[in-house]
């Protein structure tokens, strides 16, 4: 197993050579990231030179892309280049924005799997009565709907939950401006009730997509395995009918689904930037927009790397998943 | 209305049977109709009736998006009307800030979302099967190029990569269409290679290439028409999908840029007044809705009707 992994994250390495490659002569070609900084009163030639110099702007882009990896691989991400940003260290700017987002994209998927699962299995044992055509078609809609939507509803009238609740009296519970940077602070009821006012929504809205798809998922491989020998031998034998569903068919009819969700990710990630635009997060997805809106080559590099190497990393886990739930498959 | 419904009258047959003794047994051969490949699966199709539905509001949707605006008294350049007007009879859908009425602007959004998503999954499926045949056919050297390509193309982030090439180039619809392409070919090069590779194996395979065969004359006369089904599929439910990505890219306003327009630069024009004028909203989101999900049932329609296993459909 060691030596699988192994292995499979050194095939990793040239396809993220060539991916960090073409991004970077993508990300060169995005235009010039010192423009506007030229039209800016006050500017001297000499200070945008020194910065072309810095920036290597002058250099051909394959000797560029050598300096930027030998840098990258060093820890030293380069600095961002946009107005206004005082020269972020790109590498605090992108890990920063990764934390805030992976705790949405984990909320999310861990509440979408447990959710799925449960449907499409309780869908699949009932085949055709009234839950199962009302989780499929639930499915059907929310695989329909654009995340960002399902977003803009939730939040809207969050907002006027929350107008309720202060004309009540009570406080405001729902916050849709993202976490704190410092943490929440305060006793643990308050925290709680932060954190989940903080997370409720755009957890919601996020989750909402992948639940759709892994409770179809899941739905079919119970079908599948509950249709299969090994089950009726078990039925035959005398077993009963909960511990044939649970011991034998849902332990099997798992493994699709977790592998499909590690594969999943790059999408989630998608997702997740769409629910960061709509709630106003500092997440990854504003570190993108920014990026994109200001040719900040440096922080778009940094950004697009970070998310290779997760979707690598998540690629590797779902395989991995899927040998120790599975016997029947051997990595070598 | 009877008459139009009625069969062909039998008196026509003997017309065309053979003379002679020979003509019963004719007769008996007609009524057990042989029928090709495409004429069982259709008939499967049209008595799915979820995906006909969703065919008969899909086609309404077309039309809404293409034949609306020449019927609709208002153009989606005349802001003349009142800013931010209420639904009435002249503006069903209210006007927006600048005073354009709002059922012009979804018609002609509609129409650039619907050509959007037609050409990506036309140019996605092309490529996919295409890629994904000779992957499989040829194997070896191409074989491992074409999947680490895939692998290659999984990995980056198709969103970045999409904001930064229609940044730098332009966001005219096609291009926007182009991109996404660029990023949808995966899951169906992928499902091609796969089923290529063990159609590949099959005699009749062996017995073209025995009779000189070349292989894009293999791949297209005799590969590509063994898995019509599951491209087919695919490819419906790709139209689907880039109608979701086009909305997403452009509600984050690295998609399609004005002039040119689409359901989600709609959306993220308006929906900052979701609450005070809900119409402004809910009216591309259900235009979204409808042809994302209308295109998923007809995908599951024609998933069941292409499945040699069904032998009666369930609707």
């Amino acid at each position: 197993m060691i030596r699988y992994i192994i292995r499979r994250l050194l095939i990793a390495i040239p396809i993220l050579l060539v991916g960090t490659f073409l991004s970077f002569v993508l990300v060169a070609s995005l235009g010039d990231p010192l423009a506007e900084l030229r039209s800016k009163p006050g500017v001297t030639e000499a200070d945008v030179q020194a910065l072309a110099q810095s920036l290597q702007l002058d250099r051909p882009i394959v000797a560029r892309y050598w300096s930027w990896l030998t840098n990258f691989v060093q820890g030293d991400w380069g600095t961002s280049v946009a107005l206004g940003s005082a020269r972020a260290d790109v590498y605090s700017v992108v890990t920063d924005a990764l934390v805030v987002t992976a705790q949405l994209v984990i909320f999310a998927q861990v509440l979408a799997l447990v959710l799925g699962v449960a449907v499409g299995v309780l869908a699949a044992v009932r085949q055709y009565s009234i839950f199962d055509y009302t989780a499929t078609s639930l499915a059907f809609l929310a695989f329909s709907m654009p995340v960002f939507c399902v977003a803009i509803i939730l939040k809207s009238y969050g907002i006027e939950f929350n107008n309720l609740l202060t004309s009540v009296g009570a406080d405001r519970w729902l916050t849709t401006a993202g976490p704190p940077t410092g943490g929440f602070s305060g006793g643990f009821g308050e925290v709680v009730f932060k954190y989940t006012g903080t997370f409720l929504l755009p957890t919601l809205s996020l989750m909402l997509i992948s639940f759709a798809a892994y409770s179809r998922f899941q739905r079919a491989s119970m079908l599948e395995t509950l249709h299969s020998d090994y089950v009726r031998t078990a039925r035959a034998k005398g077993l009963s009918q909960g511990r044939v569903i649970f011991r034998h068919a849902f332990r099997n009819a798992l493994i699709p689904v977790v592998t499909l969700a590690a594969l999943n990710i790059g999408q989630v990630f998608t997702g997740a930037i769409m629910t960061e635009q709509v709630f106003g997060w500092n997440g990854m997805g504003s570190v993108l927009v920014n990026a994109v809106r200001q040719y900040d080559p440096n922080m778009l590099m940094g950004w697009l790397v970070v998310v290779a190497i997760s979707v690598v990393v998540f690629n590797l886990v779902a395989d991995v998943l899927y040998a120790y739930l599975d016997p029947r498959i051997r990595l070598g | 209305m009877a008459d139009v419904t009625t069969p062909t009258t039998p008196g026509q047959r003997p017309a065309t049977a053979p003379a002679g003794g020979k003509a019963s047994a004719s007769h008996e051969f007609d009524s057990a109709k042989t029928r090709t490949q495409g004429q069982i699966v259709l008939g499967r199709f049209l008595r799915h009736r979820l995906a006909m539905t969703s065919l008969g509001v899909l086609v309404l949707l077309v039309l809404f998006a293409f034949v609306g605006p020449l019927i609709w008294t208002f153009s989606y350049e005349d802001s003349s009307s009142g800013s931010y007007l209420p639904p009435s009879g002249d503006h069903p859908l209210g006007t927006t800030e600048v005073g354009k009425d709002m059922l012009a602007l979804l018609m002609r959004g509609t129409q650039y979302s619907i050509e959007i998503a037609l050409v990506v999954a036309l140019l996605a499926t092309l490529i996919g099967v295409v890629l994904g045949a000779l992957a499989g056919y040829l194997r070896g050297f191409v074989d491992a190029t074409v999947m680490r390509l895939v692998d290659l193309l999984l990995i980056l982030p198709y969103i970045a990569v999409a904001a930064i090439i229609i940044r730098t180039v332009s966001g005219s619809w096609y291009m926007v269409a182009l991109v996404l392409a660029m990023f949808h070919w995966m899951q169906i090069a992928r499902i091609t290679r796969a089923e290529t590779l063990s159609l590949a194996q099959r005699e009749f395979v062996e017995a073209a290439r025995a009779c000189g065969a070349g292989t894009w004359r293999i791949i297209f006369k005799h590969l590509v028409p063994n898995m019509i089904g599951s491209i087919t599929v695919n490819a419906t439910l790709t139209v689907a999908t880039a109608v979701l990505a086009e909305a997403g890219l452009s509600f984050i306003g690295l998609g399609v840029q004005l002039p040119d327009t689409s359901l989600g630069v709609i959306v993220s024009e308006n929906y900052p007044q979701v609450v005070q004028r809900p119409w402004l909203f809910w009216g591309p989101f259900l235009v979204i809705v409808l042809i994302s999900l209308t295109i998923n049932f007809i995908g599951d329609g024609l998933r069941d009707a292409f499945d040699p296993r069904q032998t009666k459909v369930r609707a």
